[in-house]
């Protein structure tokens, strides 16, 4: 064979083969699985709702397999006392694992304070979670691609990939990431992604026995939640970081961060 | 017992060194600790000992000849160690290679297995052909050796090995070498600054923290870098003379009973005018780095945006020692006084090398444990104690322990490499 005769078979080759090539494409598993353009997860809080019984945090913990009693969470409930002396307080006690039964302040360092009620302004508690941003931080920054944002809107980590860095924990604004203390990984909140995809509620939704949490598809206009995210006054928590979250606050204050 | 092991599994990374005050989030915890630390520093020493090389290589700044092979040599011997504080920082530790095989490019870490792998190269290459010639003397005498030891034969191996084939050491094939040697380096210096800034930019773009982000930090970081390089090299050079002058003196160095060897009189000489010279370097290169810290302090100030006022509490009230006594205090403004007031002398040099560096430590501290110090709710603090007595594994890799070993190596490893690398040779069999 001469060189003619083989760049000719060789283009005939070519030619021949792309044709029924064509017809395959990579598959994205990622795409298979979630690629539902009509879905799009958000989650909204009723912050006038929330008692701070910390069920939720509860709930979460039991579903996800977080250790009860290890001093990291997927989700979180944070009191805030104003005092007529124009004072802040703030606390989280174990993430409100037991819910608020103590009336006075966890100021850390094993120092408490006691606020007269009387000179209580206002107060009120404001439960938290993995916002799934629409331009995650977390993601970005992560180095080998362990976490990443499906097509429905939910930020997930793959625990056999994730190097335990740390960068994507340092990324996120609103602490909501940790090493998870058995598998050392980091670790968040999935909406509960394993009860979303089999039409379930996720386990803070569920468990809310005030109807402060929940969940549903912003895609779809008649979504109970998606009308009130339209029709309502709602806010974002830390918007100056640009990370557009999906979490939404039904009277949220300034304060709150 | 079943107790104790649940309550070992409940230790959440950060715990134990981690102290919470006030409002901090449930999930907060200093989780970049002392390796973190380490790891910018270590980049940093490569990258400036590379640099005060590549003075002599590319601009031929003929006087620093032999401080410029020194460098070389150490900055090689400091490249592997730029990489163990990342390892025993993770917790996957044996994960850490899909760093190179998955990079996932729109992380800035991402880029450090090329980044590092390239630098590596190219210091690796010039490291060649500064020493190809010794290589090929080394091996033509050792095969010249009638009934040679294990210890001859295994470095006859080891220096063959070395020279890849390449024999011809000839004037002309020299010349070709030295002008290689020259590109190399000029490639090498963009390249080491890049690695060190993208160390900071590592940093500066984590925009959830207030005291990170800035896009001064990778400019910061290269001058920093610039500057403890620089004084790790004179400070480890002036030891190593030191040592040598004592061997010299004394003559108990195979080299020193050679009828060639340098006396203690033309150590001394070499010794001070090298230190001058890069101390000099390194005085530049500390203006720079101080009016870039200051300026970025002195904007924040000035500014006052909203994360200013806890930022305002760690750094004039929490950590005013570490940052204003330790880092410019003790590690700035002596050693700078020490070096530009009149009537230096190598002493005074050597020890303002010292301060440089643990200022420069403390500046690579200050950066990353002060940007773990206060809460992202802007509503607390969190103290960090370095664990000294290690009570897991964990404790002693982010611990003092770890610290340490992440020091000691590069000292370690160049005594080895020195053995076929000599950071110090007789003119004619290098360049």
């Amino acid at each position: 064979m001469d060189r003619r005769d083989f760049l000719k078979k060789c283009v005939m080759v070519v030619a021949g083969a792309s044709i029924p090539l064509s017809a395959l494409t990579l598959v994205d598993p990622r795409k298979v699985l979630a690629a539902n353009p009509d879905i799009q997860w958000a989650f909204l809080v009723d912050t006038n709702k929330c008692v701070g019984c910390g069920f939720c945090v509860k709930a979460c913990k039991t579903e996800n397999d977080i250790p009860f009693d290890a001093n990291v969470t997927r989700t979180w409930v944070e009191r805030y006392v104003y005092t007529k002396d124009d004072r802040r307080y703030v606390d989280s006690p174990k993430g409100a694992l037991n819910g608020f039964t103590e009336s006075r302040i966890d100021l850390g360092k094993g120092e408490f304070k006691e606020i007269d009620p009387k000179n209580v302004g206002k107060a009120f508690f404001v439960p938290k979670l993995c916002n799934h941003c629409t331009t995650p931080p977390c993601t970005q920054v992560c180095p080998v691609g362990a976490t990443y944002k499906t097509d429905d809107g939910v930020v997930l980590v793959d625990r056999k990939w994730c190097i335990g860095c740390g960068y994507c924990i340092m990324a996120c604004p609103y602490a909501a990431r940790f090493f998870h203390p058995v598998l050392k990984v980091a670790d968040k909140c999935t909406f509960c992604y394993h009860r979303l995809s089999k039409g379930l509620q996720s386990a803070c939704v569920n468990a809310c026995p005030f109807g402060a949490r929940r969940m549903g598809n912003i895609h779809d206009p008649n979504d109970p939640i998606t009308q009130i995210i339209m029709n309502e006054r709602v806010g974002v928590l830390k918007d100056e970081f640009g990370t557009k979250p999906q979490a939404f606050y039904i009277g949220l204050a300034q304060e709150v961060r | 017992m079943v107790e104790q092991i649940a309550q070992h599994a409940m230790e959440v990374h950060g715990e134990a060194w981690t102290i919470k005050e006030l409002f901090t989030l449930p999930n907060e915890y200093i989780y970049w600790s002392i390796q973190i630390v380490m790891y910018p520093f270590m980049t940093g020493l490569v990258a400036g000992a590379f640099v005060l090389s590549s003075l002599y290589h590319v601009f031929g700044v003929e006087k620093l000849k032999e401080i410029a092979r020194f460098s070389l040599v150490f900055s090689f011997a400091l490249l592997p160690v730029a990489m163990m504080p990342l390892m025993l920082h993770l917790q996957q530790p044996l994960r850490g290679i899909h760093v190179m095989l998955t990079p996932h490019f729109t992380s800035a870490i991402a880029a450090f297995g090329i980044v590092f792998s390239t630098y590596g190269c190219i210091v690796a290459t010039e490291l060649w052909l500064v020493y190809r010639k010794h290589f090929v003397q080394s091996a033509l005498e050792l095969k010249a050796k009638k009934n040679p030891g294990l210890v001859d034969k295994f470095r006859c191996l080891v220096f063959t090995a070395l020279t890849l084939g390449a024999w011809d050491i000839s004037h002309e094939a020299i010349e070709k070498d030295h002008k290689a040697c020259k590109i190399m380096a000029g490639i090498g210096i963009p390249v080491a600054c890049f690695l060190h800034g993208y160390a900071g930019f590592i940093f500066g773009s984590v925009k959830a923290n207030a005291l990170w982000m800035t896009p001064l930090m990778p400019v910061i970081f290269i001058c920093s870098a610039v500057v403890s390089g620089v004084a790790l090299c004179i400070l480890s050079y002036v030891v190593v003379q030191e040592f040598r002058k004592f061997l010299a003196k004394r003559k108990l160095a195979r080299w020193a009973n050679d009828t060639d060897a340098p006396t203690v009189e033309e150590l001394e000489g070499a010794k001070h005018m090298e230190v001058m010279l890069s101390s000099n370097y390194l005085l530049y290169f500390m203006i720079a780095a101080l009016t870039l810290e200051i300026l970025d302090l002195i904007f924040r100030g000035y500014t006052q945006v909203k994360s200013w006022d806890i930022l305002r509490e760690v750094i004039m009230e929490r950590d005013f020692v570490k940052i204003f006594v330790m880092q410019y205090g003790i590690g700035n403004v002596l050693p700078f006084l020490m070096m530009a007031l009149p009537g230096r002398t190598v002493r005074r040099t050597t020890i303002a090398t010292v301060l440089v560096l643990f200022g420069v430590f403390m500046m690579r501290y200050n950066v990353v444990i002060g940007g773990q110090a206060f809460s992202l709710s802007f509503a607390g603090f969190m103290d960090y104690h370095l664990p000294i007595i290690p009570h897991n594994l964990e404790t002693f890799k982010e611990g003092l322990g770890g610290a340490v070993t992440v020091i000691a190596t590069p000292f370690i490893l160049f005594y080895f490499i020195n053995k076929f690398l000599p950071a110090f040779l007789k003119e004619e069999s290098s360049h």
